[in-house]
């Protein structure tokens, strides 16, 4: 399958199989005029299989929020057709209103003017717990 | 140091630097005794807690300092509706330093990223309670000598007991520690303090159902309330409840230096004869508690006696 090469853009590479949705509904792709291209279960050496995501425009991404969904993605930067920038993602230490809290006990679960604030405290599980409460969340799953 | 949360918040190095400062504030309190004059303490207790403010209040009060609050939520604006954050941010305009109890877990920490001047978590529901923590650890530093090489029995009600997590991750810190977990099953300490505490840190403990099997070997006993409302049924509370009633019997076998603590209030899981014992620590324990407010207060307020 052929998609064209895009000029001036954005390339998601690696994404996990079957999460690019899941990554287009984040950004808000769906409201936005340019092309985008999403090519699910593509042939990876790597990975076996993997999606991508070319955008035809240039965004600011939240990487830490992409970082979370899915800390193996690449993201590429395209500059005149050619690649200027590769970043490799990793867990975000911290997430603001990115995962709510679910702990009715939570402050956070009364002052809902509060930022919802999550730290990584074991970068190994890629667990995630509450600043406020320190309940608990795993990575992903829950997005 | 600027606000105290969770009691891990603090190093080995600055707990030391407070249980020294306490030190001196018992040995010689009138140098003290002017120290926060015209520094005024907020105790914003949103659930009531007799102990807790009174200790706060009185520890500010001793430094020569102020005290202005209220002791439940109906007596705030949170009976409004007001959130913590702009309950605190409008006191932060009055005090220069706030103690908080709030039945949330996380309030004080939430006040925390509101205001400039210090905040003391005085208790976030079933979450954390530092400075009872830095209580009970000046209670084994005066009453032991000692933070290290201890074996410290703890009794009764380990699967709630927020003291008692506290108080096993804050001396899990210290050198050759020992802990003897004393409880009945239903109430045994959660998988996740001994995964993530005591077998990650390879700190040596047991676990027995009666205090009789270990009580000679203990330096410090840690009793807790094993309460009613924590059993599935009232014929398992019946058959248990004595067991874990530390009376004069069951201190028979115990050292001559065992020191008994318990975090208050105590309903009737040590006898009242108990309390002639000199092993008893828990009354002097609750006083420990005022001087390590005030060794805290100070320490977040920035002041020392050399100001003065």
């Amino acid at each position: 399958m052929n998609i064209d090469s895009i000029k001036n853009g954005i390339v998601l590479d690696h994404i996990k199989a079957g999460k690019s949705m899941q990554i287009y509904k984040y950004l808000g792709l769906d409201d936005m005029d340019c092309s985008v291209a999403i090519i699910k279960n593509a042939h990876s050496n790597k990975m076996g299989k993997k999606d991508i995501i070319k955008i035809d425009d240039t965004l600011n991404l939240n990487l830490d929020v992409l970082g979370y969904i899915d800390p193996d993605i690449t993201v590429c930067y395209i500059k005149d057709s050619k690649i200027v920038e590769k970043r490799h993602l990793e867990l975000p230490s911290r997430l603001v209103n990115v995962i709510r809290c679910k702990n009715p006990r939570c402050i956070t679960s009364t002052d809902t003017d509060l930022d919802q604030i999550f730290r990584l405290t074991d970068p190994e599980q890629g667990v995630y717990r509450c600043a406020y409460c320190e309940s608990r969340k795993s990575s992903q799953k829950d997005y | 140091m600027k606000h105290l949360i969770d009691p891990m918040d603090l190093s080995v190095a600055e707990v030391d630097q407070l249980l020294e400062l306490a030190d001196d504030i018992m040995l010689n309190r009138e140098k003290y005794q002017e120290v926060c004059k015209h520094k005024k303490l907020a105790t914003l207790f949103f659930e009531p807690s007799t102990r807790t403010r009174l200790s706060f209040e009185a520890a500010m009060l001793e430094l020569g300092g102020s005290i202005l609050g209220f002791s439940s939520a109906d007596s705030s604006s949170a009976s409004k509706g007001e959130s913590v954050s702009d309950t605190v941010t409008v006191v932060s305009g009055y005090a220069d330093i706030i103690a908080m109890r709030h039945p949330k877990e996380g309030a004080p920490y939430a006040a925390s990223l509101h205001v400039n001047c210090p905040v003391i978590n005085a208790g976030d529901g079933g979450h954390n309670h530092p400075t009872q923590t830095l209580t009970d650890l000046l209670t084994i530093h005066q009453e032991k000598g000692r933070l290290d090489n201890l074996t410290i029995g703890l009794c009764g009600d380990l699967k709630f007991g927020r003291t008692v997590h506290s108080l096993i991750k804050a001396m899990a810190r210290y050198e050759n520690i020992h802990f003897v977990m004393i409880s009945p099953e239903e109430l045994r300490l959660p998988d996740y303090i001994i995964k993530d505490v005591l077998e990650k840190k390879k700190i040596p403990y047991k676990e027995v159902h009666t205090i009789e099997e270990v009580i000679a070997d203990l330096d410090i006993l840690y009793m807790t309330r094993v309460q009613r409302e924590r059993f599935f049924n009232e014929a398992d509370y019946i058959r248990l409840k004595d067991t874990f009633i530390l009376d004069e019997k069951k201190l028979a076998d115990a050292r001559e230096d065992l020191c008994i603590m318990h975090p208050l209030p105590r309903v009737n899981e040590i006898s009242k004869k108990v309390d002639e014992d000199p092993r008893a620590c828990y009354f002097k324990q609750a006083l420990y508690g005022k001087y390590i407010r005030m060794a805290l207060i100070m320490t977040l307020l920035g002041v020392s006696v050399d100001e003065h």
